[in-house]
Formats: C-alpha cells, sequence, structure tokens
C-alpha cells in the first residue's frame, strides 16, 4: 500500500466518519483526537496487513474504540464534560452505523459543515475549524494558511469547538428559510481560507498558494452536500478560475521568486482542466434567476476572471466586457476597490485618460494602501505625464510593505527617470 | 438549555419613539413572549429602569464599598432588560429572538451550571466535612 491510497482515504472519509462520531458522542474533541488515533493506526498497519476491504469502516470501528476507552478514562474524573446538542434522530442513525459499520457509512458531513460553519463563530474561526473537522486539514497547515504559529491555531480551534459546546449549537439541518441565509455563511466560510492562501505574506510563499486549494476543496464539498445551490457554484466556479493561473503566477527562475502579472503569463501554464470547470459552473449558476446579492456579486468576479481566462493571449482580451462587468459590480457593491480595478480595465479600453478619470475621489476612500497609487502612477505614464508619474510611484513605495511588489514598483519608476537614449 | 437574553438599545431611542413606535415595541415583545410561553419556556424577564437610575458598587482594595452614580459603563447602548429562557439549542433561541423589536442589539448568552464547577463542589464538599 503507498502512502497515496491513505491520503485518498483522509481526503474521501475524513469527514464522513468524523460526522458520525460526533453525532453520537456528541463531543467533538474526543472524535476529533479518537479518529486522528485511527488514522495514525493505519499509518501503520495497513501497510503490514494490506488494506481492509471496508476502509470508512475499520476507521469507524477503531475511532470508536479509542472514544469508548477514553469515556472509561474519564468515568474517574468528577467533572461531567459538556456535550454538543444533537437531534435524536440524528443520534440514533449514528449509533446504528456505529453498532454494525459494515454497511453503507451515510453522510452526516452536512451537519458537520452546518456546526463548523456556524454565524456565531468569527469567521476565520469558522474558517479554520471546518478546514480541521470537515477535511482533516492538520492543524499546522492551516496555521501556515492563516500566518500564524500551529500552537495559536490549535488554541484558536480548540476555543471554537468550546464555543459551538457551551452555546448549545446544534449538529442539525436548519429549515429551508434558514439553511439559504447558512449556505452563505458557508461560502464566505470557504472563500476566506481560499483567499488567506493568496494573502501577501513576507513573500510569494508557493506552499501557502497550494494550500488554498483547500478553500476549493472546502466549497465542493460544500456544493456536494447542498447540490444546485446557485451561490456554491459561482463561488467554486470563481476559485477554480482564479486558482488556474497559479503555476504561471510565480516565477521562481531568479533569486527570489517574484510574482508574474496576468499580461505577462505563460498562458500554456494555465490550469485549462480547473478553467472548462469553472466556465460550466458558471453557466449552471447563470441560471438561477432569483439570486441574492452576494451570489451576483461572486458571479460578475467569476465572469471577469472567465474573460481572462478564455482569452487567447493578453492582447486579446475583451476589456470593454470587463469594464461593463466592473461597473456593475461597482453599483451592486459601492466598493472604491471595485471602482479602481474597474478603472484599470477602462484605461484598457478607452486609453489611460478614462482610466484617470475614474480614479478621481478614490484618494479619501483608499488612503492607506499602495494600490491608487501604483495604478495612477502606470497611468499617467502611459498618458505621457512622466513627472506626476514618478511622484505617484514615490507615494506607491511609501505605502508598500510587500519586497516583491516593492521591487516591481521601483522598477517601473526607475524607468520613467532614466533619460531618454 | 438556558439562554439568558440581554437586551441593549439606546435609551434615547425609547424616550423620544412615538405612540406608534412604542406600541409596535410592545407587540413585538407579546409576540416573543407568546412563542416562548407556547413551548413552556419562560423562566425570567424584566425591563429595567435607566441606567441613569444605576448606582454601581465597587470595592476599594481595603473592603470598603464604594459607590457611584451611573452604570458599570458608559456605552452608547445600554442593558435595558432580559429574558431567562429554556431553549433546545442556539438556533431554536436566535429564531425566537427574531421577534424581538429590530432596533435592538441582543447578547445571548448559556447560563452556567456552578453546580458542575470542580473547585465550587470540592470547596462545598470540604466546607461541610
Amino acid at each position: 500500500m503507498s502512502a497515496d491510497v491513505l491520503g485518498q482515504v483522509w481526503r474521501d472519509e475524513w469527514g464522513r466518519v468524523l460526522a458520525l462520531l460526533v453525532a453520537q458522542y456528541r463531543r467533538l474533541d474526543l472524535a476529533e483526537d479518537a479518529l486522528a488515533d485511527a488514522f495514525e493506526a493505519a499509518a501503520r498497519t495497513w501497510p503490514r496487513d494490506g488494506t481492509p476491504a471496508n476502509p470508512p469502516a475499520w476507521l469507524l470501528t477503531t475511532a470508536r474504540r479509542r472514544v469508548v476507552d477514553r469515556l472509561r478514562a474519564e468515568a474517574m474524573a468528577v467533572r461531567k464534560r459538556p456535550l454538543l446538542v444533537v437531534e435524536a434522530d440524528v443520534s440514533q442513525r449514528a449509533h446504528a452505523v456505529l453498532a454494525d459499520p459494515g454497511g453503507l457509512v451515510p453522510d452526516e458531513r452536512l451537519r458537520l459543515l452546518l456546526l463548523c460553519a456556524h454565524p456565531s463563530l468569527a469567521p476565520e474561526a469558522a474558517s479554520a475549524l471546518s478546514l480541521r473537522l470537515v477535511l482533516g486539514v492538520s492543524t499546522e497547515d492551516i496555521a501556515r494558511l492563516f500566518l500564524t504559529s500551529t500552537p495559536t491555531m490549535a488554541a484558536r480551534i480548540t476555543r471554537a469547538k468550546k464555543k459551538l459546546v457551551t452555546a448549545g449549537v446544534p449538529l442539525a439541518v436548519p429549515d429551508e428559510r434558514t439553511l439559504a441565509d447558512r449556505v452563505g455563511v458557508v461560502a464566505s466560510v470557504a472563500y476566506l481560507a481560499f483567499t488567506a492562501g493568496y494573502a501577501p505574506g513576507s513573500g510569494p510563499d508557493p506552499v501557502r498558494v497550494d494550500l488554498a486549494s483547500d478553500g476549493i476543496r472546502l466549497a465542493r464539498v460544500a456544493l456536494e452536500l447542498l447540490p444546485g445551490r446557485a451561490q456554491l457554484q459561482a463561488l467554486l466556479a470563481l476559485m477554480l478560475l482564479q486558482h488556474s493561473r497559479r503555476d504561471a503566477r510565480v516565477d521562481r527562475d531568479g533569486p527570489d521568486p517574484t510574482i508574474v502579472l496576468l499580461p505577462d503569463q505563460d498562458r500554456t501554464r494555465w490550469h485549462h482542466d480547473e478553467i472548462r470547470e469553472g466556465l460550466s459552473l458558471l453557466a449552471a449558476a447563470l441560471e438561477d434567476e432569483d439570486s441574492d446579492a452576494r451570489t451576483r456579486e461572486l458571479l460578475l468576479q467569476a465572469a471577469i476572471a472567465a474573460e481572462h481566462a478564455t482569452a487567447a493571449g493578453a492582447a486579446d482580451t475583451r476589456w470593454d466586457r470587463i469594464a461593463a462587468a466592473y461597473a456593475r459590480l461597482e453599483a451592486l457593491t459601492g466598493s472604491a476597490v471595485v471602482r479602481l480595478n474597474r478603472a484599470v480595465a477602462v484605461a484598457e479600453h478607452e486609453g489611460p485618460d478614462a482610466g484617470l478619470a475614474l480614479l478621481e475621489g478614490l484618494d479619501d476612500l483608499l488612503p492607506l494602501g499602495h494600490r491608487l497609487p501604483a495604478t495612477r502612477a502606470a497611468l499617467l505614464a502611459r498618458s505621457g505625464q512622466v513627472a506626476a508619474a514618478v511622484a505617484a510611484y514615490d507615494l506607491a513605495l511609501d505605502r508598500c510593505g510587500n519586497e516583491s511588489e516593492s521591487r516591481h514598483l521601483r522598477h517601473e519608476r526607475d524607468l520613467l527617470s532614466r533619460p531618454a537614449p | 438549555m438556558r439562554y439568558a437574553v440581554l437586551i441593549y438599545q439606546d435609551e434615547r431611542m425609547w424616550a423620544e419613539a412615538t405612540a406608534e413606535q412604542r406600541s409596535a415595541m410592545h407587540e413585538a415583545h407579546g409576540a416573543f413572549d407568546r412563542a416562548v410561553r407556547e413551548r413552556d419556556a419562560l423562566l425570567g424577564g424584566e425591563a429595567l429602569t435607566g441606567v441613569a437610575n444605576a448606582t454601581t458598587l465597587r470595592r476599594d482594595p481595603a473592603g470598603g464599598v464604594v459607590l457611584t452614580d451611573g452604570p458599570f459603563a458608559e456605552t452608547a447602548e445600554q442593558l435595558g432588560g432580559f429574558y431567562l429562557v429554556e431553549a433546545p439549542d442556539l438556533d431554536t433561541m436566535t429564531g425566537l429572538c427574531a421577534l424581538l423589536p429590530a432596533a435592538y442589539t441582543l447578547e445571548i448568552r448559556p447560563v452556567a451550571d456552578v453546580s458542575e464547577d470542580d473547585d465550587w463542589l470540592a470547596a462545598n464538599e470540604a466546607a461541610q466535612a
């Protein structure tokens, strides 16, 4: 047996088995530890004895024994541990499976996902907990994803589990009206995990971008458990279309990895299978005619990503359509960042002066970041206003905290200050 | 589970409310009260008078009692009342709370069971021994 088999079982079965243990024993901490132990035992014994015929049943039985052992040990202690709220029928069903796990292991992951992605948790805690409990991502990897230490992340996950139990958050599927809202929470929890991988850290760390794919996996599981939900389809489409460019985004040939901007990327290195999947999900999501504002926002973002993904080369990009999508997105969100992106698209379509006009009035709304002055500098340079462009680059450099982006800005500024040959 | 629902609101809002606004708020409390009573789950609840009537008691380092005029903390919104409700879980509790006036900010806190506090139990047993 290769490590791949166990890894595959981990990816496919962790959440299903954990959900059953939680439903039966109503203890998040015990269930998680016991299942981690069961996987450790599998890593030891499967290579020697062969992979069992029914891996999830094997894991369930092994983990169950660990839980029972721990519960016996705990019974000696005085203190009664608080239990998770679980509906009686869910608990009974889990009990039947645990007594005889030979048959089909029912999928209780939806309840587990809705528990972890509960609006009573802070978004980042919900995101970390969902990665840990639903997907089985290691605490160490989650810590790297969210740019924190493993002990800090472990403490955060423990606090989140405790809050769910103490506050009485149930392992349950709410009625349809509430469920519609909860789908939005699930989507934002997955998106947070995805974007954390792309957040600027101390440098473009390729490992963290790999971890962003766990956000995609979470969205994929969510869509599998909540099929046909337009918001999840739009979200997964957006993630896939953006993530498909990951290998072309970073140039690792130099001494330091540097970000490669979209027009300069080698498009043969994009993941075209992911682009195809993203496009078909986008088409499916667009069929839902009464989608809410957040879904429409995701659809427009995905449509913009799709324009880039389907352009044969940078010069073939349909900037008119991208500018139109940004205009609708700005009307929907009123966001200054969207306005900034719209200005870039309009400049590509109509010329730098039209883009510069759209930047008017943004300074008060975006007083801190470097992107506004950097964008203005690039547009001023293209419209031939060299002195103003250099000044804008200086301001951008002042505000930029990321080393690889600073290098890029300095390079652009120095090209302008150099006397013409 | 037992939950305390702590009601926060800018006191001026009530003071400045029109007769219709007040009656709409009474209506909302009535709807909440009925829904909770239907479940036979209302354990208690009161409206509080304004923070102008509050007296805060603290101890000085020597253990003496120090009284000050006013609430524990001066905030934009003040604790204006509470309910004590029995509910099977937080989702049920938040569903019930959605019936209360929209102008409120509600803090939902599970009630702690001090009888399960190990240290307290041990101390209590020691005291009785």
